[in-house]
């Protein structure tokens, strides 16, 4: 356990209703949210530091490829570093991912969507935080596809991440975005998060320095979770 | 003027989209050959203490259809009441639990033990829950409720003293339907809409 959970700052992560993005007014509870201070139920949570990994695990091009061959698409590197809010690297920690191929289709049995699939591609990965919260995974920049929301709507080029700290109360799911991408702004997805400055956190950078020469594009995405208050005064008594 | 907090900015939340199977749990999703296996299929391994309960639940929204496309993950103490990862935790509860929704029926179903009441700070505890995140096509945030059980006494609950319409609390209350068996339906919007927190 490690403390009580600083509370969400608010007009960060977007409101539950957002008409623009229709599933989510049948979806979106109606009644406030009830806020409380953590308790141990938020403040422990899974952890995964111990679980072993398949060598291929972070490696996308070639963890569903057949023997010889890798999958399809411009090649890139998604690094970064995981972060809590007091600007503290969190080790050991948790990212899982899952994207479309380089054509806009998602290797599962619910699309329908006319792209190919690539014989050599999943989609998936996963990986654990080094010591100083340092992740990275290799992969091809997904498609931009289009979905039913309007009927014209295209999802801009997009890697949904999953992310553990170390308390529930972290949990956290969300979409990374590409540098430059013009259909960011036309997102109704994207576009639930109100702030700017907050939506600008979700796009990557393109990464020369990291960036293979001859082999694969760097992008950079930091990820930032709630973090823990700090105590810099404990109750006991004098003398202790 | 006056001296700037130089604190990074959160993460914002976005919905994990009707394809979260594909990084969750590949096999539900019709991957073939998945690369790795799921997390959270064992809340509880054989050797665990307490007594070994069986839920099924159904999250429903607001035009009372079942979701058939979310996942639900669960957290929960042991049956001490500790926390894995706590110290004196039984090794043989991960307490944590990571489900979808049956495609046809929207039905979750999953077997675990009853973890016992929490302690707080102080002489305090909390009745036996179980936590649970909700994520779906449509949900921007992950919703965060509890589950609790009908045969507890929820009176002595800090948390859901807290709550001002008492006729919520049962919304987080399990219905018993057979010997260590409940069914717990989480409502996410209009009558009988369940509580959830911002904790
Ligand atoms: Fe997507």
């Amino acid at each position: 356990m490690t403390g009580r959970l600083i509370p969400r700052e608010a007009g960060i992560h977007p409101p539950l209703f957002t008409p623009a993005y229709k599933t989510s007014v049948l979806r979106s509870p109606q009644r406030a949210l009830i806020a409380f201070d953590s308790s141990p139920s938020e403040e422990t949570g899974p952890t995964f530091g111990h679980m072993k990994l398949g060598a291929l695990d972070n490696d996308l091009l070639l963890n569903y490829a057949r023997p010889g061959t890798s999958a399809i698409g411009e090649r890139i590197i998604v690094h970064g570093r995981l972060l809590d809010e007091n600007n503290r690297p969190i080790p050991n920690a948790l990212i899982e991912i899952w994207q479309a191929n380089a054509g806009g289709r998602y290797r599962h049995k619910k699309d329908g969507y006319l792209a190919a699939l690539d014989p050599d591609f999943g989609g998936c990965g996963r990986t654990i935080t080094g010591e100083d919260g340092s992740y990275a995974f290799r992969t091809v920049k997904p498609g931009a596809y289009p979905w039913p929301n309007g009927p014209n709507e295209w999802r801009p080029a997009h890697i949904h991440f999953s992310i553990f700290g170390h308390s529930f109360g972290q949990r956290l799911i969300s979409q990374m975005y590409f540098e430059g991408d013009p259909l960011i702004a036309r997102c109704p997805i994207a576009q639930t998060i109100p702030d700017k400055a907050a939506l600008d956190r979700l796009v990557a950078a393109l990464d020369m320095s990291e960036t293979k020469p001859m082999d694969a594009i760097a992008y950079r995405f930091d990820i930032v979770l709630r973090g823990h208050r700090q105590t810099h005064f404990e109750n006991r008594p004098e003398g202790m | 003027m006056v001296q700037k907090f130089d604190k990074p900015i959160l993460t914002p939340s976005q919905t994990a989209g009707p394809y979260v199977h594909i990084g969750l749990v590949p096999e539900a999703c019709g991957i073939e050959d998945v690369p790795f296996e799921t997390l959270g299929r064992e809340i509880a391994g054989p050797e665990a203490k307490g007594d070994r309960i069986k839920i099924t639940c159904r999250v429903v929204d607001g035009g009372d259809l079942p979701l058939r496309d979310c996942l639900v993950e669960t957290w929960q103490a042991d049956a001490a009441g500790i926390y894995p990862g706590q110290e004196g935790a039984d090794p043989a509860v991960s307490g944590f639990g990571r489900m979808p929704a049956d495609f046809t029926t929207g039905e979750i179903t999953f077997e675990t033990i009853k973890p016992g009441a929490i302690a707080l700070s102080g002489d305090r505890k909390t009745p036996p829950h179980i936590s649970f995140w909700i994520f779906a096509r449509g949900i921007n945030h992950g919703l965060h409720t509890r589950m609790y059980f009908p045969e507890d006494d929820l009176s002595g609950d800090p948390l859901l003293a807290r709550i001002e319409h008492r006729d919520r609390i049962a919304t987080m209350v399990a219905e018993a339907t057979g010997p260590g068996e409940y069914r717990f339906e989480i409502r996410l919007q209009g009558a009988g809409e369940t509580v959830f927190f911002d904790i």
